[in-house]
């Protein structure tokens, strides 16, 4: 038969993010595809060598649109430990609150982008609506929606607001009493399981060899989570589970991330049951035009909500990173285990596996 | 797995009866977070223009403007700059409103703004009360008006909060001796920062240079300290060198304008620029070896300078510097005047005044102590055999308060020189000193330390007597603080009437009357009593440490009378320092009113720069 050749974004409704596939196709199979990053290239890397440590922290978030805690928290993990600086207890605990809060936000996000792209628009409605009390939540904490920059080497900017767990515990259990109606729509819906269920299928073999992480690893069965294998910030005081699913296919990724959603919605209550009632919440680090780091290199890892996120920095001694790394799950899922999860699926499913491996573009153009 | 059903979703059929999510917006809005980043304001009142939220910005969106309409104070650390903001490039992480050392920037709830013109999106920020056109009550405000020129009153997100300040707004706690155990003797009160507490309290440096602009010699201090903060004592002392030859001395009673206008002062503590200066000055054992100064090449001009003091010592670094030969007349035994004799050696140790003196003499300066111009050489001779002439000859003379038996009191400065320099005077146990000023903190702090001395163990008292009261004390409040904390009793707002005498001639006490006012309504010094409201103070010695003046009366009378005095009574100088004498050149306290070394040095820089371009001229 005669090969084809498609191209599948960076201006396509199915396409979420400025990036693009070049399909070679034999009529409705995919035979070859590769991806096209590019399109969103700042220079975040290179920009962050020009700002001071301290000016760095407004700029790390918007690597990543949809998530920019972890961006924050990455960024300040490296300083901290470049500078051999502690974060209190308090300030641990308000940390880990806040990424847990930015998860759940991020998952409801792709859950919106998933429903969206396969015509659910209901569930959509309701994941964006959903998310949107948690900017509430969010425009609260930090005075921004989008990018919070609230964290910052040492800790958190500002400690939580009067009487703002309570008002956090309440919008969690809204979200929560309404996941019997996600399921019942979406989950559990068989016209969502026939589309999604035996698609983009990566064994658990390919995903540790392609570098595969989060909830693309989490649904061929490993639990792989950095919050348990290195815990930061509080973690490592509260129980938790890694929920996991074994098929390796599109459904069995984005119930993962479901269950990744309930499960941090009770690692929010677990967090602020065990949360110190007072004290600082972060330590006074030196003065911003002033500061210097000594000389060394560190490698600092978190669990973002599409994965281990690395940040690799190197000091040579002066008032700004030498150089800074990122090392983005997107990266990995948007260019590896897509090209290799769309070979031999149609072309109707490409948005639909893309969107379930959960790429966010700007993270692979850093 | 999941059981999954083709009917499931139907279930969502009951959000068919509940109300709407969203906001029917612009009719219906939320309530906008306390916190909120949006807009900029800034109080104009409270903003020193010093520039921190320009330097800490990421994105480069403030620039500092010129507003001509604002007055330069640098005295009280104010510049005439206002940030602008260009909201094309912030990004409101509020980094500017956490530096904001006077809080007076803060990020509002207002985010919109709608205009067709693109250079209305750069804007200086102000508030409610500089710009109250812009600021609309909640009845006037209009969502559909909405811009940076159509704002909700006192409508403030993201404050300034000193808890996340990120500047340090304590200062590093000097290490000083005790009030108890230092009144025992003249032991130097401060200690001095150890390496490690200069290179914190040096890192508090903001680098907005409001300082520089303040201090009179207009040293570059944000420099200095940062080579402090590098710690390189060498480099810092090379920088101060620059501007000021006498920083062991200046690093111990300099009157520090510079900290009054620190912009960390305003919501905590200044940065301690005097310490840090004494800090780098006390690593260095020799100057002049080690910060590899030598003097300039000869250039056969000669210039005599009367008076080593501040003014006198820098002015002959400054020229030597030049290569010119420089002879000072002093007719003290050492260098430093009036700091050599009056500052007690619990401020000012002897040493630290000779470490400069010495320096500065290793450079080929001739000094001729013990010489008093008028007496040993006559001044008209100085003026033919040199090329210029410079007259840095201070205060010297005390006021009396000429009451009633006030030729029983003692004078302040003969009091603290002889205390210093020569034989300790005798003093009673019972010690009254008039006046409210620095020389008068002195003059009480030496006298109780004396008494300690005199009278071991046994109870001592000394008090102050002022005219001014509390609020109006021309003593710096540190001295105040700490004469307090030395025991020292305080009766502000009370003028001598009569030194009252026992029936053997010697003194009983002091009767004081009620003070009307100081100040008349120009501002000039001329005290009102309550001349029938009185006190009676007792004390068997009394201290006069009302002022001092010069004493000019080396200079023949006819020269004299060509020199002309200002309104207030001060030599005048010309821009390059010169009196109306030609060749004569004048500085010190005699010019200025700060009356204080740093000004002196300042004078002299002006001076040496007159002096050079006369003598290059011709």
């Amino acid at each position: 038969m005669r090969e084809l050749e498609l191209f599948f974004g960076p201006q396509h409704l199915g396409m979420v993010g400025n990036f693009s596939i070049t399909l070679k196709v034999e009529g409705d199979r995919i035979v070859r595809a590769d991806a096209n990053p590019g399109f969103l290239h700042r220079g975040f890397e290179k920009l962050m060598e020009l700002r001071t440590w301290m000016q760095n922290f407004p700029l790390v978030c918007r690597i990543n649109v949809v998530e920019p805690d972890h961006m924050e928290l990455v960024y300040s993990m490296g300083v901290e430990k470049l500078a051999g600086i502690e974060v209190p207890e308090r300030g641990k605990f308000l940390r880990s609150i806040y990424c847990e809060m930015a998860r759940v936000g991020s998952h409801l996000f792709g859950l919106w982008a998933y429903a969206n792209m396969l015509g659910f628009d209901t569930v959509a409605h309701w994941a964006m609506y959903h998310r949107d009390l948690l900017l509430d939540l969010f425009e609260e904490l930090t005075g921004a929606r989008v990018y919070h920059i609230y964290l910052r080497p040492g800790g958190v900017r500002r400690d939580f607001p009067d009487g703002f767990t309570d008002r956090l515990v309440e919008t969690l259990h809204k979200i929560g009493g309404k996941v019997p109606d996600y399921n019942a729509t979406f989950f559990e819906n068989s016209l969502f399981k026939k589309r999604a269920e035996g698609i983009g299928i990566v064994t658990r073999e390919e995903a540790i060899r392609m570098g595969a992480v989060g909830h693309i690893i989490k649904a061929t069965g490993m639990k792989y989570d950095i919050r348990k294998i290195e815990p930061y910030d509080a973690y490592n005081q509260v129980d938790f589970d890694i929920p996991v699913r074994t098929a390796g296919d599109a459904y069995s990724r984005l119930l993962a991330i479901r269950d990744d959603m309930i499960e941090s919605v009770h690692l929010i209550f677990k967090l602020i049951d065990k949360m110190p009632k007072s004290g600082a919440v972060y330590t006074k680090t030196p003065n911003p035009f002033k500061w210097t780091i000594p000389k060394g290199e560190t490698y600092v890892r978190c669990e973002s909500s599409r994965g281990e996120l690395g940040l690799y920095m190197v000091s040579d001694g002066g008032d700004k990173p030498y150089r800074v790394h990122f090392n983005t799950p997107s990266y990995n899922h948007g260019l590896t285990v897509l090209e290799k999860a769309l070979v031999g699926e149609s072309i109707s499913d490409v948005g639909n596996i893309m969107i379930s491996l959960y790429v966010v573009a700007p993270e692979i153009d850093r | 797995m999941p059981k999954t059903s083709y009917l499931n979703p139907f279930k969502a059929i009951k959000y068919l009866f509940e109300k709407p999510q969203t906001l029917k917006y612009p009719f219906e809005t939320k309530e906008i977070a306390d916190r909120y980043r949006g807009f900029h304001k800034n109080d104009w009142e409270k903003c020193t223009g010093c520039g921190n939220c320009a330097d800490i910005c990421p994105n480069k969106a403030i620039t500092m403007v010129k507003i001509p309409e604002l007055k330069d104070k640098p005295e009280e650390g104010k510049k005439n700059e206002r940030p602008q903001l260009d909201y094309g490039r912030c990004c409101f992480c509020g980094l500017c409103v956490d530096i904001c050392p006077p809080g007076s920037l803060t990020l509002t709830k207002d985010f919109f703004h709608i205009h067709f013109d693109t250079k209305t999106f750069t804007f200086i920020p102000k508030d409610e009360k500089s710009e109250p056109q812009t600021y609309k009550s909640a009845e006037d405000y209009s969502i559909f008006q909405a811009s940076l020129s159509h704002r909700k009153e006192n409508y403030d997100g993201f404050s300034p909060d000193m808890r996340y300040a990120l500047f340090e707004p304590d200062r590093v706690t000097m290490p000083e001796v005790e009030p108890g155990e230092r009144i025992l003797s003249f032991i130097e009160q401060v200690i001095g920062y150890d390496q490690e507490q200069a290179k914190k309290e040096a890192g508090r440096c903001l680098e907005c240079k409001l300082c520089e602009e303040a201090c009179p010699a207009h040293l570059k201090i944000s420099d200095y300290i940062d080579a402090i903060y590098r710690d390189a004592p060498k480099e810092s002392l090379k920088i101060i060198f620059e501007d000021n030859p006498i920083p062991s001395i200046c690093g111990r009673i300099c009157m520090a304008h510079c900290e009054d206008a620190c912009s960390l002062h305003i919501r905590g503590d200044s940065l301690a620029i005097r310490w840090l200066k004494r800090y780098a000055a006390d690593q260095i054992k020799n100057f002049k070896k080690e910060l590899e100064i030598s003097p300039g090449k000869p250039s056969g001009k000669k210039v005599a300078i009367i008076g080593a003091g501040p003014s006198g010592l820098s002015l002959a670094y400054f020229l030597r510097l030049q290569g010119h030969e420089v002879v000072v007349y002093d007719e003290l035994s050492g260098g430093g005047g009036i700091i050599r004799t009056g500052p007690p050696t619990y401020r000012l140790p002897l040493d630290a005044v000779d470490k400069d003196v010495h320096n500065i003499e290793s450079l080929g300066i001739e000094f001729k102590f013990n010489t008093r111009v008028g007496r040993d050489v006559e001044f008209e001779e100085l003026l033919k055999n040199n090329d210029a002439v410079f007259v840095g000859i201070g205060n010297t003379i005390s006021f009396s308060t000429r009451v009633k038996n006030s030729e029983k009191c003692t004078l302040a400065l003969a009091f603290l020189q002889d205390n210093k320099i020569g034989k300790q005077r005798k003093v009673t146990d019972n010690i009254i000193v008039i006046g409210g000023g620095n020389v008068a903190m002195d003059v009480a702090r030496a006298s109780i330390r004396l008494q300690h001395i005199q009278f071991p163990d046994q109870p001592v008292i000394t008090k102050t007597v002022s005219l001014e009261d509390w609020d109006q004390l021309p003593a710096t409040e540190t001295e105040i603080k700490e004469a307090k904390e030395e025991g020292i009793q305080f009766n502000p707002g009370w003028g001598p009437k009569e030194v009252v005498l026992d029936n053997n001639g010697n003194i009983k006490g002091l009767l004081c009357k009620k003070v009307k006012s100081v100040f008349d309504e120009q501002g000039r010094f001329s005290p009102t009593f309550y001349e029938d409201e009185v006190k009676f103070l007792e004390g068997s010695m009394i201290i006069e440490a009302i002022g001092q003046r010069a004493d000019f009366s080396f200079i023949p009378e006819e020269l004299f009378k060509r020199l002309e005095f200002t309104d207030r009574k001060k030599v005048k100088v010309d821009a390059n320092g010169m009196t109306t004498i030609p060749g004569v050149f004048a500085g010190g306290d005699i010019v200025n009113i700060n009356m204080d070394a740093v000004t002196a040095i300042a004078d002299a820089k002006v001076a040496a720069e007159g002096i050079n371009k006369l003598l290059c001229h011709d």
